[in-house]
C-alpha cells in the first residue's frame, strides 16, 4: 500500500464514518484544491454519489474562475449545492486587523447557514500542515452552540475511534484531510486526475497557492505552469503555503483568534 | 489507474515524541526541524521577534508551541504535528504533552505512530510522566521506542550521569518487558547528537538521534493475519447493496465464503465495488484498504458485524479482561455501565470487576473500588450481548475498545482472554436438519402424577462454599418428603458425560454446558435436579438457565475466599495455593457473583441446619403442588 492509498483509505472511512454517525452532515466546499480532493474522496467512499450537500458560503468576492468552476461542476459531479452569502464586512468585530475582520465574513456565513440548516457535521478539508493552530485539531471536532473551537480541552482521539456523541445545540466538525499535506493533495490531484481551478498555474511568474477572497489573496512568486511543476516546487520550497493569506500575517494571533471563533 | 514511481512519493514514518513535562521535547524537536531545514522561511525570525518584543529569550520550543496559551504558560497543551524528512524519508512528528493534565492528548499523539522518541532530562533523571509515558507506549502496542537522555549540557556531557539515568529507566522498562531500541545522550538546545554524533561526548559511540529514527521501520501492514474486516455501513444507494468497511487484518478475495460475527451468518463474496467505473474491479483486497463487497445472497447484516473467514473466526464472548487506561472526569466505578466502541460495533458494558489499579511509577498494584483520571488498571467488562473481539496480543486491531461516559471518550482499553472462554463453540448449533419432536405427556400430567413440578435447583459458589455438602442432604429430606429428586454432582459427571473435558475456560463452560442440559432433561422429566457446581462464569449459568426456561433456580451459596479455603474439604486449596493446581477459581481464577440469584445461602453465617431450613421453605413453595394449590386457594 503506497502512502496515497493509505492517505485515501484513510480519508475513505472517516467519510463513512461521518455519514453513518451523524444525523445530518454537509460538506463545505471553497472550490479550492483540497475541497476537491475531498469531494473525489466522497463519490470514492460513496462509489459515485455524495450523499449530502456541499455547502459553498460566498463572501460575493472569489475570483472569477472560482465561480465558473463551481457552476461547472455542480452538474458534472451531480452535486446538491447549498449556497449562501456572507454578511457585510460592517458586521463584523472591529477590533480585528483589516484583513482577519474581511475573513471573519465567512465565519459569520458559515454559522448563518449552519443557525438556518442545523446540521449535526460539518465536513472541511482543513490540513494539519497549513497552519500551526490547524496540526492541533483532531478528526472529529467538537464544537459550541455558536460555532467555537475549544483548544483547550479537546476530546482524546485514538485508535480511528472518534467523538461521535454530543449534547443538542453542538455539532461536529469533520476532518477528512486533516493527515494530508499541500504535496499530498497535489500528487493525488495528479494520480486521480481531478479538475483544479488555473489559478493554481504560474502566468508571469506568479501562481496563487492557496485561494481564497480576491482582494484579501495575493499570488507567490514561481514558474510553476503544470501539475508536475507544482509538485517538483513543493518538494524544495521552504515557503509556507499561506503566505499570501494576508489574515494570517496580521498579528501573530489573529489566525488562532479566527478559529476560536469558528473559522475553519 | 496511474502508477506513481518509487521516488516521487516517499515513505512516511509517524514519531511520537514523549516524556516528562520540561525534560525539552518541544525544544528537541524546534531544534530538529532547524537542523534540518524543515522550517518554513522565515519560522525563526518571526518567533525570534516575538520573542524579543516580549522580553523573553529565544526558544526553540515557541516553534512548535505556536498557540497563544502555550507561549504564556510555556507547557504544550495539545498534541502537534510537523513534517522533516531526512535523506531516507519522510516524518511526521507528532509532540505529545508531557503535563499530567493533558493526558488524553499525549495518548491522542502516540496511538497513531509507528515508533516513539521518550525524551528524559539528565538533571531531573526519570519522573512520574517518564514512567507513565513509557507505560502507556507499551500498553498502546508501540514496540519501537528510543530514549533521549536530554540537556546533557546540564551536566557537563558526563558518561556517569548518562549510565545512571539510562540505567535507571531500562531497568523500569525491562520490569514491563520492553527492550528500548536506543537510549542516547542529546543536547537538544545545543544541537548536540541530534543531526551528527557529538564531538562534546566523545565516550558515546551509538547513533545520533535522526541515524537513531532512520533505523525505525513503518509499521507493517497486517495483511497475513487472519481477516478481520468490522461493517461500516450498507449502502443501497443503486441497485447494488454494498457493505462498506475498512479491512484491520488479511485479504479478501472474491468468491471467498466469509463469516459475520457475531450474528454468525455465512455468505460469498461476489465483487468488490469501485468508483470510477471506469477502473477495473479488483478481485482482493488487503490489510488498510476502506472496500465495498456486494454478496452471492441477500443476508441481513448491519453495521457492528465482523467479517471474517470460517476458520480463524474472531472470538465470541459477552465478558472479557482489559487494561484500560481513564481519562474521564469522572472515576470509573465498578457496577456502572459505559458505552463501549470497539471497531464499529457498540454496545453498553458494565464493570463487572475492578481487578487492580497499576501504580505506573513503581509498578505495584492496588484494590480500589474505582480508577480515577489517569490511572491505568485492569478490569473485567460484561457486555449486554454477544460482542466479536479478538486478545491485542494476537490481533492489535480488533482486540482494543474506548469507552464513552455520556458523550465523552473516557478510556481506551486492550482485550486479554485470560481466563475466559471462546464462548462461539457454545452458542453455534452445527446440525442443521434437526426438528423438535412434540412430547406425548404433558410438564402438567407429570406434575399431577408426581405431585411436584420438575425444575433445576441451581447451587452455585466457591469451592468449599457448601454447595455438594447442601444437595446431597437436601436430596435426602426431598426424598423423604415423596420428591423425585437427584443431584448431579461435578467430580461425578466429569467421570462420565464429561470425562473428554479438562479445565481450560472453554472446558469448563462446555462442562457447565452440558450439565444444564442434562439437569433440563431432568427437570422436563419431571424430576427436580440439584446441581453441584462452583460455575464460576456469569454466562455459563445463564446458558442453564436458558436450557430450563421457568423453572431454574439460581441458588448462590455464599461464603468468603477465607472461609472456604479453612474449611478445604477436598485439599484443593493448598494445592492451588503451592501452584499444584492452575486456575483455581477464588485463587487464580475468578469466580463472577450471581447478580440476581433467586436464593443466597450464607453460609459464612449461618448454619447447615438453617441453610436447609430456607432451602425446604423455598422448595414446598415454588415446587409441590400442594403448597401451591393452598396458596393460590
Amino acid at each position: 500500500m503506497n502512502h496515497l492509498d493509505q492517505l485515501e483509505n484513510k480519508s475513505v472511512f472517516i467519510l463513512r464514518e461521518a455519514f453513518n454517525r451523524l444525523d445530518k452532515i454537509g460538506m463545505l466546499w471553497s472550490l479550492g484544491k483540497d475541497s476537491n480532493v475531498m469531494i473525489w474522496l466522497a463519490k470514492k467512499a460513496f462509489f459515485g454519489h455524495v450523499p449530502f450537500p456541499v455547502i459553498h458560503v460566498d463572501t460575493g468576492k472569489k475570483f472569477k474562475e472560482m465561480y465558473e468552476f463551481r457552476d461547472r461542476y455542480v452538474k458534472e459531479w451531480n452535486l446538491t449545492l447549498i449556497r449562501d452569502t456572507c454578511p457585510p464586512l460592517e458586521d463584523m468585530d472591529p477590533s480585528l486587523p483589516a484583513a482577519a475582520r474581511s475573513a471573519a465574513r465567512k465565519t459569520a456565513g458559515l454559522k448563518k447557514v449552519q443557525d438556518r440548516e442545523q446540521f449535526s457535521g460539518l465536513i472541511a478539508g482543513i490540513r494539519r500542515d497549513e497552519q500551526a493552530t490547524r496540526a492541533k485539531e483532531r478528526v472529529f471536532s467538537p464544537r459550541g452552540q455558536e460555532g467555537q473551537w475549544d483548544f483547550r480541552d479537546q476530546p482524546p482521539e485514538f485508535w480511528d475511534q472518534y467523538k461521535t456523541d454530543y449534547p443538542p445545540g453542538t455539532h461536529i466538525r469533520i476532518h477528512p484531510l486533516l493527515h494530508w499535506t499541500e504535496l499530498d493533495i497535489w500528487q493525488y490531484t495528479k494520480r486521480e486526475n481531478i479538475p483544479t481551478i488555473g489559478l493554481y498555474y504560474s502566468k508571469n511568474g506568479k501562481r496563487y497557492r492557496s485561494l481564497g477572497d480576491e482582494d484579501i489573496t495575493f499570488p507567490v512568486d514561481s514558474q510553476a505552469a503544470t501539475i508536475d511543476e507544482i509538485i517538483a516546487e513543493l518538494q524544495t520550497t521552504n515557503i509556507s503555503e499561506r503566505a499570501g493569506r494576508a489574515m494570517d500575517h496580521e498579528a501573530e494571533d489573529s489566525f488562532e483568534r479566527l478559529r476560536a471563533d469558528g473559522y475553519l | 489507474m496511474t502508477q506513481l514511481s518509487q521516488s516521487a512519493v516517499r515513505d512516511l514514518l509517524r514519531i511520537v515524541i514523549v516524556g516528562h513535562v520540561d525534560h525539552g521535547k518541544s525544544t528537541l524537536v524546534g531544534r530538529l526541524l532547524h537542523d534540518t531545514n524543515s522550517l518554513p522561511q522565515g519560522k525563526v525570525e518571526e518567533i525570534r521577534a516575538m520573542s524579543d518584543r516580549r522580553g523573553m529569550p529565544f526558544e526553540y520550543a515557541f516553534l512548535m508551541d505556536a498557540l497563544q496559551a502555550e507561549r504564556d504558560q510555556g507547557i504544550t497543551i495539545d498534541t502537534s504535528q510537523i513534517w522533516f524528512n531526512t535523506e531516507k524519508r519522510n516524518y511526521v512528528i507528532i509532540d505529545a504533552p508531557g503535563h499530567k493534565e493533558f493526558l488524553k492528548n499525549m495518548i491522542t499523539g502516540a496511538a497513531q505512530s509507528d515508533a516513539a522518541l521518550l525524551i528524559i532530562d539528565a538533571v531531573e533523571g526519570v519522573r512520574e510522566q517518564s514512567r507513565r509515558h513509557g507505560y502507556l507506549l507499551h500498553l498502546l502496542g508501540i514496540r519501537q521506542v528510543a530514549v533521549a537522555i536530554n540537556k546533557m549540557d546540564l551536566v557537563g556531557y558526563s558518561q556517569q550521569r548518562f549510565e545512571e539515568v539510562a540505567q535507571e529507566f531500562r531497568s523500569y522498562l525491562n520490569d514491563l518487558g520492553v527492550v528500548p531500541t536506543f537510549i542516547l545522550p542529546v543536547s537538544a538546545r545545543e544541537g548536540e547528537n541530534l543531526t551528527r554524533r557529538s564531538a562534546a561526548m566523545d565516550w558515546y559511540t551509538g547513533p545520533a538521534v535522526v541515524e537513531a529514527l532512520d533505523c525505525f521501520v513503518s509499521e507493517p501492514l497486517s495483511s497475513d493475519l487472519p481477516l478481520r474486516l468490522p461493517v461500516q455501513d450498507v449502502y443501497k444507494f443503486d441497485e447494488r447493496r454494498i457493505i462498506a468497511g475498512r479491512i484491520e487484518s488479511g485479504r479478501v478475495t472474491v468468491g471467498d465464503e466469509i463469516l459475520f460475527s457475531p450474528s454468525n451468518k455465512t455468505a460469498r463474496v461476489k465483487s468488490l465495488e469501485v468508483w470510477p467505473d471506469t477502473l477495473a474491479s479488483p478481485s482482493r483486497a488487503l490489510a488498510g484498504y476502506s472496500v465495498g463487497l456486494t454478496l452471492d445472497e441477500q443476508i441481513f447484516v448491519e453495521r457492528g458485524d465482523t467479517i471474517s473467514h470460517v476458520r480463524n473466526a474472531p472470538i465470541e464472548t459477552d465478558v472479557f479482561r482489559a487494561r484500560l487506561f481513564w481519562l474521564g472526569h469522572d472515576p470509573l466505578i465498578t457496577g456502572k455501565s459505559y458505552k463501549l466502541k470497539l471497531n464499529t460495533s457498540e454496545v453498553q458494558v458494565q464493570v463487572q470487576k475492578i481487578e487492580s489499579v497499576i501504580d505506573t511509577g513503581d509498578l505495584s498494584l492496588s484494590q480500589p473500588v474505582s480508577v480515577e483520571r489517569n490511572q491505568v488498571a485492569e478490569v473485567i467488562l460484561r457486555a449486554r450481548r454477544m460482542l466479536a473481539l479478538d486478545a491485542f496480543n494476537d490481533k492489535p486491531a480488533t482486540g482494543r475498545f474506548v469507552l464513552v461516559d455520556g458523550y465523552d471518550i473516557a478510556g481506551g482499553g486492550i482485550i486479554s482472554m485470560e481466563g475466559y472462554a471462546d464462548q462461539r463453540q457454545l452458542i453455534t448449533q452445527r446440525a442443521t436438519n434437526i426438528v423438535r419432536v412434540e412430547q406425548g405427556i404433558s410438564d402438567e400430567e407429570r406434575a399431577r402424577m408426581n405431585g411436584h413440578r420438575g425444575g433445576v435447583i441451581w447451587f452455585t459458589g466457591l469451592s468449599g462454599a457448601g454447595k455438594s455438602t447442601l444437595s446431597v442432604e437436601l436430596e435426602r429430606r426431598l426424598f423423604e418428603k415423596g420428591y423425585s429428586v437427584y443431584v448431579l454432582d461435578g467430580d461425578n459427571i466429569r467421570f462420565g458425560l464429561n470425562a473428554n473435558l479438562g479445565f481450560s475456560p472453554e472446558d469448563r463452560s462446555e462442562n457447565i454446558r452440558r450439565v444444564g442440559e442434562v439437569a433440563a432433561l431432568f427437570a422436563r422429566a419431571g424430576m427436580i435436579a440439584l446441581t453441584a457446581f462452583i460455575s464460576p462464569y456469569r454466562s455459563d449459568r445463564d446458558r442453564a438457565r436458558a436450557a430450563a426456561p421457568g423453572c431454574f433456580h439460581e441458588v448462590y451459596v455464599k461464603a468468603d475466599v477465607q472461609t472456604c479455603e479453612s474449611r478445604d474439604p477436598k485439599g484443593l486449596y493448598k494445592k492451588a495455593r503451592s501452584g499444584e493446581i492452575k486456575e483455581f477459581t477464588g485463587v487464580s481464577a475468578p469466580y463472577e457473583e450471581p447478580a440476581a440469584a433467586e436464593l443466597v445461602l450464607d453460609t459464612a453465617k449461618h448454619s447447615i441446619e438453617e441453610c436447609m431450613a430456607q432451602l425446604i421453605t423455598y422448595i414446598e413453595a415454588n415446587f409441590s403442588l400442594r403448597a401451591m394449590s393452598r396458596k393460590a386457594g
